[in-house]
């Protein structure tokens, strides 16, 4: 019998928009729930009871089988003091941990750089989409973005094999360190060297996939079956991150919550189906968060800009279960109509950080935060 | 090898345009540099022929519905068009005012918005507001049309205050509040006719969803409508300095995002205390503006100092490769190369439109930038790439040194490190000198030259604007 023991994974599918924590996970004996939400609350039939006063939206039929199986785990208020309640500054502040200046490293940029200090695998940490995150940033951290494994490659239009390697030779050439070259540059070199070596490597991930789990034809979908060719052919990448677009439902809430979180419950499933069917699931773990919560009442169509919200762990590895309070609902407990967090989004990093991947958290998170126990 | 004038004009050319070749390079720097910066304020030609690209794709009388496919009639103006400025704001306006296909589904007025940003890309600040808040596709995209004066929708309130004028930390709560109900009744209607199943939207004023009552905003109070408390905004000082460091972002060097602008100064806080003082005591006029910053030192010293888009890529390369002017086939998947750099046109990731600068690169984008460039530089038939060959030619044949400075030259002039150069030259080395003697060593040396300018494309420094 093999005892080899496999590294962890960290999967991160970022919930883009600010998703709306009370219908999502639904307080919804909670008479306040109906009085101020006369337009987007879902009705109590359709909601799917999760335990105590909770219920889960009607999408998320396939969450709930996940939570049975006790590889859930649902943390509450999540947030931070003083929301700012933009997107972006709040986007920056999750990614990067500082809420009081410009942060310019990613807490799992950070991470990296101790998962892989002598930068041995260029594959690392991989993230799917067209854009870079700022979580995944930090001088000299190599992240390979990929939108489509099957046409990742440099230089693709030159075919004739002896002059490819030889424009690809001078490239590597063009492309490796120089003294004296600015902070700029020096990033445009080391990006160009890990594009050209990352692409001969995520390559064989395409070529040695096969599965039966079929994934639905969704944008979210498509990036967890390419997490899933990576993860499966072994290249030992640590991190994944990717996102899910279309959370600020300022407007015609019902229908367009109720898309995301099907498109996003079934990706999820498949997924892990997936990792399961080869024998690859048990040391992934999956977290899913969202800049922050939204308005306690609605706004007659949707719900405006919030505080405190919901974050998600999934995995076998996760002790499922609730953690946190759900934020009072009373209108003298809000602040300017927001939930307040009463669960910093640090603690749940260090859990991730200090319980999963096995990293001192202090450094990454800046500070000793209360790390719900869900791992 | 060219003067310093063309160096600079390139400079002026690549940022208040999408870049241009040498002998448009040698026309404007015979007008002079100032009267060049006159020149893009002022346009008097006609941007670019309509009519001959509806005739040649009829389909985009109305955008199509694919996607990627309804930014085709934006993307052959900024090839094809003759005022290079204009479309460069209008570009700029896009970055700011980002309003996105995803959600308003609908290219006609996401188009229309296009042009509404053209009309008012180098006009007034203040003009130009009120026709981004009665804008149909802004209003869908940012729920004003849910705005009512009985259930206040802050979506468009908001981002008016966060991204559109002021920034973060210059405002309350509260005024995002009474700032949203200036708002209310501020609307939509459908436009007949009804064509291809889809009305076109026009704007509505419905004054019984209008909230009348008092407001108080920024410390003034009255019954106030959105004209109002965008004149409130215009004359804050908040306004003229985000907006100068919107342009200095955009023209001058790549400064930190924008959601950090509230805790980061600026690079360079002298220039956007000039520009500001331009903006207020133009009232608010956008041309006072860029007249000034084009002509400044800051302006000028700033080379090869920024990142270029990805449309910047793909219409700078498109323009210098030529032969695109006149309607060519294949608009479409022109149209979605800036998306797969990371820059969908027309279809921003949200309101906060892109992460510009160091951040346009990753590992995927800085590939495709790669491949694009340099697979179009290598198509030595393009009347952009003759050009710089029949120039080479003309200093008959050239040794290693001189062909690759001859290449670096013509098609920037672009500086390199020299490392970098001397690579090059190693590389032009393996084969000799280039050499125009006989009909077979013209074409090799054509081929050489494709190759040389694909690895100039490639190389780190080309990256830059």
């Amino acid at each position: 019998m093999t005892t080899t023991k496999k590294d962890p994974v960290l999967v991160v599918l970022q919930l883009s928009g600010g998703n709306d924590y009370l219908n999502t996970i639904i307080p919804y004996t909670d008479p306040i729930y109906r009085d101020v939400r006369p337009t987007v609350a879902i009705p109590e039939d359709e909601i799917i009871p999760l335990e105590g006063d909770l219920g889960l939206h009607p999408s998320m039929g396939l969450i709930k089988d996940i939570y049975d199986q006790n590889n859930l785990a649902i943390i509450h208020g999540v947030g931070y003091p003083d929301s700012p309640r933009s997107h972006f500054r709040s986007m920056d502040i999750w990614h990067t941990c500082e809420p009081d200046k410009n942060g310019e490293e990613g807490w799992l940029g950070l991470a990296a750089r101790e998962l892989d200090p002598n930068k041995d695998n260029i594959v690392t940490t991989v993230s799917f989409g067209y854009t870079l995150f700022r979580a995944l940033v930090s001088p000299g951290v190599p992240v390979a973005c990929v939108d489509d494994l099957d046409t990742y490659g440099l230089l693709t239009d030159v075919q004739e094999q002896e002059q490819r390697a030889k424009i690809l030779n001078r490239f590597s050439r063009i492309y490796s360190p120089a003294v004296g070259s600015d902070v700029v540059t020096d990033y445009l070199r080391s990006t160009g060297l890990e594009a050209m070596n990352g692409a001969d490597i995520l390559k064989v991930a395409t070529e040695k996939y096969s599965s039966t789990v079929e994934y639905a034809d969704t944008n979210i979908a498509q990036k967890l079956k390419g997490m899933a060719k990576v993860h499966l052919a072994g290249l030992g990448t640590r991190i994944f991150y990717c996102d899910q677009m279309g959370f600020d439902t300022h407007a015609n809430q019902p229908g367009v919550h109720a898309g995301l979180w099907t498109d996003v419950s079934q990706a999820i499933t498949d997924f892990f189906a997936d990792l399961r069917e080869h024998d690859a699931a048990d040391n992934v773990v999956m977290l899913l968060f969202t800049e922050f919560g939204r308005r306690v009442a609605d706004n007659g169509s949707g719900t405006d800009h919030g505080a405190g919200g919901v974050a998600f762990a999934i995995g076998d590895a996760v002790k499922g279960g609730q953690y946190g309070e759900y934020p009072s609902r009373k209108p003298e407990d809000l602040q300017q109509g927001d939930l307040v967090p009463n669960l910093d989004y640090r603690g749940m990093y260090s859990t991730i950080l200090e319980d999963w991947l096995g990293l001192d958290a202090k450094p990454i998170v800046k500070g000793a935060y209360e790390k719900p126990a869900f791992l | 090898m060219a003067g310093e004038d063309i160096a600079l004009m390139a400079h002026l050319m690549r940022r208040a345009g999408f870049g241009a070749g040498r002998e448009e390079l040698e026309a404007r720097a015979a007008r002079g540099y100032e009267q060049t910066v006159e020149d893009l304020l002022d346009p008097q030609e006609e941007p670019w022929d309509k009519y001959e690209f509806l005739r040649l794709h009829p389909e985009f009388t109305r955008a199509v519905t694919l996607p990627g496919m309804g930014a085709c009639n934006w993307l052959h103006a900024m090839i094809a068009t003759k005022r290079p400025l204009e479309e460069k704001m209008v570009l700029l306006w896009h970055h700011i005012f980002a309003t996105g296909q995803s959600k308003v589904d609908h290219y006609n007025v996401m188009n229309a918005q296009i042009e509404m940003f053209r009309e008012n890309a180098l006009g007034n600040y203040r003009d130009f507001l009120v026709a981004v808040a009665k804008d149909p596709a802004m209003i869908y995209w940012l729920d004003n049309n849910e705005n009512h004066a009985d259930a206040v929708n802050e979506n468009w309130g908001r981002e008016l205050l966060e991204l559109f004028s002021m920034g973060v930390g210059n405002y309350t709560e509260v005024d995002v509040r009474e700032c949203s109900r200036a708002f209310t009744g501020w609307t939509i209607a459908k436009m007949p006719p009804r064509l291809y199943g889809r009305y076109d939207w026009e704007f509505e004023y419905l004054p019984d969803d209008h909230d009348n009552g008092e407001k108080t905003f920024l410390g003034h109070t009255g019954n106030f409508d959105g004209e109002d408390v965008i004149d409130i905004i215009c004359a804050h000082p908040a306004t003229a300095r985000f907006v100068a460091r919107h342009l200095y972002n955009f023209f001058v060097a790549d400064e930190a995002q924008v959601p950090a602008w509230s805790v980061t100064p600026p690079k360079d806080s002298e220039a956007i205390e000039t520009l500001a003082q331009a903006f207020t005591e133009s009232k608010y006029d956008i041309k006072a503006v860029l007249r000034v910053l084009f002509n400044s030192d800051f302006f000028k010293n700033a080379r090869f100092t920024k990142i270029k888009s990805p449309t910047e890529v793909v219409v700078g390369t498109l323009r210098f490769v030529g032969g695109f002017e006149f309607p060519a086939p294949g608009i479409g998947n022109m149209a979605r190369q800036p998306g797969y750099m990371g820059q969908d046109i027309l279809n921003p990731p949200s309101v906060e439109g892109w992460h510009t600068g160091v951040e346009w690169i990753n590992s995927g984008a800085l590939m495709k930038r790669i491949n694009y460039a340099s697979g179009m530089l290598g198509e030595v038939d393009r009347p952009g790439i003759q050009s710089i060959i029949r120039n080479l030619q003309r200093h008959g044949d050239l040794s290693p040194d001189d062909f690759v400075d001859g290449c670096l030259d013509l098609i920037g002039p672009l500086e390199v490190s020299e490392e970098t150069r001397q690579e090059l030259v190693e590389h032009a080395a393996d084969e000799g000198p280039l050499a125009w003697g006989s009909p077979e060593a013209g074409s090799a040396s054509t081929q050489r030259v494709g190759e040389m300018l694909k690895l100039i494309a490639s190389v780190a420094e080309y990256q830059y604007c």
